[in-house]
């Protein structure tokens, strides 16, 4: 049985401008349950960081609550809200180190302000540094530091403290896929051995398939969709959401005129089928595949395809009702407009 | 001119131009200390009451802003002059080099405190957001990540405080305080011995070059960037 670690309710921030106000986040309500690994997704401007910062009040929201292992943060005293933040640590886009400490004085940085010994913060540093796998670089200044192995240190200094939460601001926006990959499987990994839920802020679709198991939709501050990943991603039920699965991808406009379109979706079957082979064997229907998006998450394919179904209304309606016998697929059939 | 080189002159001014690089030195070191005791505290209060400052307070902000410009718009003649009343107060006299340290104190808090404002400016706001998001105090923040992650533009910025004080203390030394300055207005103008005029000059010339250079190369040293 799972337990919530994060509540936020009815979260609104509102950030007074020259030019009147602006609602960064609107009546924002997320349920994250420890240990998981929860998504946040919007374009910019959507109010990911504002929303991820309401999370260790580093913004004070403008109304609502939010709740971290059941206490409220907004009626914490300085004090208590310092205390508490050791156990929501974060890290960042532009990894934020200390650039006149080593990387073992990043570490032992938190443990300093938490009055940790000297001796202790910099035996558990030695031991975080090593499981992030820079065990050699304790020594080292951040500048002499590619990126990833800054994040790593970044991920080392967030856990010193033990942390029950582990705030992600876009932590991979700044690296190339290949050092992203490998510190979002560094980030599953640690969540997995220490149980620490990580919540992940980010523009890119691709790292929420890679490690969320669940996923909130932030457009416009307002959550558009939160859900499973899986469930999301095989039938986002917004715009917004539509928006960010696919992006610039099928599109109704897309269809030829005169003939009937058809949008089907993979749900997540656990092999890829090759539906429209089967389709030309089984029915001896061709159709046109006007555009396909679709992607492989954790074994499942997922995605969706547009075909154009044949002129001839019984070929279409044999196609049609093959496809909708298959498993894990779904078809809707699509408005033409002209 | 030639006379700087001769057994005669140092004889005679020898001792003198060594009582004056040494008060140089005590009213432009004093000063500089006592300066930034009250300059650096100044500066961070700058820095953390700033609308973006992690202790917002445009009251105090404000204020400390307009005092620190008051004290920045009087040159240092004037300003040396028209305190003189107060100076007394502080150390008793208004002359030699006791009497010029308050002055010289007076007119360069601001300027150290804008320095120090500018020096702190520069430490990156995430930096700073990293370690209010670990839990840190305002204290924690000021003493383990403004101030070191700073240090080498503070030290720069010490070096043109420094030379400023030294360039001040010059000023004193025409009404009263005692110095190179003095040496060379009293003896190199007033007595017109232009041999002296060009030795305080000299002097004071391989003093900044000194000061300029051990502050870069410190600042150089200890900053971490740069390896």
């Amino acid at each position: 049985m799972s337990r919530s670690i994060i509540q936020i309710q009815h979260l609104t921030k509102v950030f007074p401008t020259s030019s009147g106000d602006l609602t960064a986040l609107d009546d924002v309500s997320l349920d994250i349950q420890a240990g998981d690994i929860f998504g946040i997704i919007g374009l910019s401007g959507a109010g990911k960081s504002t929303l991820v910062r309401c999370m260790n009040l580093l913004e004070r929201p403008t109304s609502g609550t939010i709740l971290v292992d059941g206490r409220d943060l907004t009626t914490l005293s300085q004090r208590e809200l310092r205390l508490a933040r050791r156990d929501v640590t974060m890290i960042f886009q532009s990894f934020n180190l200390l650039m006149q400490r080593t990387c073992l004085q990043n570490v032992c940085f938190p443990m300093e302000i938490a009055g940790v010994s000297k001796a202790r913060s910099r035996e558990r540093a030695q031991a975080l540094l090593a499981r992030v796998g820079l065990a050699d670089k304790a020594d080292a200044y951040p500048i002499q530091l590619s990126g990833g192995q800054k994040q790593r240190v970044a991920i080392a200094r967030a856990l010193a403290t033990d942390p029950k939460v582990l705030l992600c601001d876009e932590a991979t926006s700044a690296l190339d896929p290949t050092t992203t990959s490998s510190i979002l499987s560094l980030l599953k990994e640690l969540n997995q051995e220490l149980g620490v839920t990580v919540v992940i802020i980010t523009h890119q679709m691709s790292v929420i398939e890679e490690i969320c198991s669940r996923v909130a939709i932030l457009d416009g501050g307002v959550v558009a969709e939160q859900g499973d990943v899986q469930s999301i991603f095989s039938s986002p039920s917004t715009d917004a959401a539509r928006r960010l699965v696919y992006p610039g991808g099928v599109r109704v406009e897309q269809v030829p005129p005169s003939s009937r379109a058809v949008r089907i979706s993979f749900n997540g079957g656990t092999v890829y089928q090759p539906l429209i082979a089967s389709l030309a064997i089984d029915c001896g229907v061709k159709v046109n595949i006007l555009g396909a998006d679709t992607r492989d998450i954790s074994g499942h394919a997922f995605g969706t395809m547009l075909l154009s179904l044949p002129e001839d209304p019984n070929d279409a309606a044999k196609a049609l009702s093959y496809i909708r016998s298959q498993p894990n697929i779904t078809a809707e059939e699509v408005e033409y407009h002209a | 001119m030639l006379d700087i080189f001769t057994c005669a002159f140092w004889s005679e001014y020898g001792q003198l131009l060594l009582q004056g690089v040494r008060d140089t030195a005590v009213m432009t070191g004093v000063s500089t200390v006592f300066s930034y005791l009250l300059g650096l505290p100044l500066g961070v209060l700058l820095v953390l009451t700033a609308d973006h400052g992690i202790r917002p307070c445009r009251a105090v902000n404000r204020c400390v802003g307009w005092v620190i410009n008051i004290g920045r718009s009087l040159p240092f003649l004037i300003l040396m002059i028209a305190i003189m009343d107060f100076t007394k107060l502080i150390v008793g006299t208004k002359l030699g080099v006791r009497g010029a340290v308050v002055p010289l104190v007076v007119s360069a808090a601001p300027f150290i405190a804008r320095m120090v404002e500018t020096a702190l400016n520069e430490v990156d706001a995430g930096v700073v957001e990293a370690a209010q998001s670990m839990g840190a105090s305002t204290f924690q923040i000021v003493w383990r990540v403004y101030l070191p992650e700073a240090m080498p533009s503070l030290i720069l910025g010490g070096s043109i405080s420094i030379i400023t004080i030294l360039a001040y203390t010059a000023i004193a030394g025409s009404v009263g305080a005692g110095g190179l300055g003095a040496l060379a207005i009293q003896y190199g103008y007033q007595r017109n011995v232009p041999a002296m005029m060009l030795v305080t000059v000299v002097l004071l010339v391989v003093l900044v070059q000194i000061l300029q250079s051990v502050f870069s190369r410190l600042s150089t040293r200890i900053d971490k960037r740069l390896k």
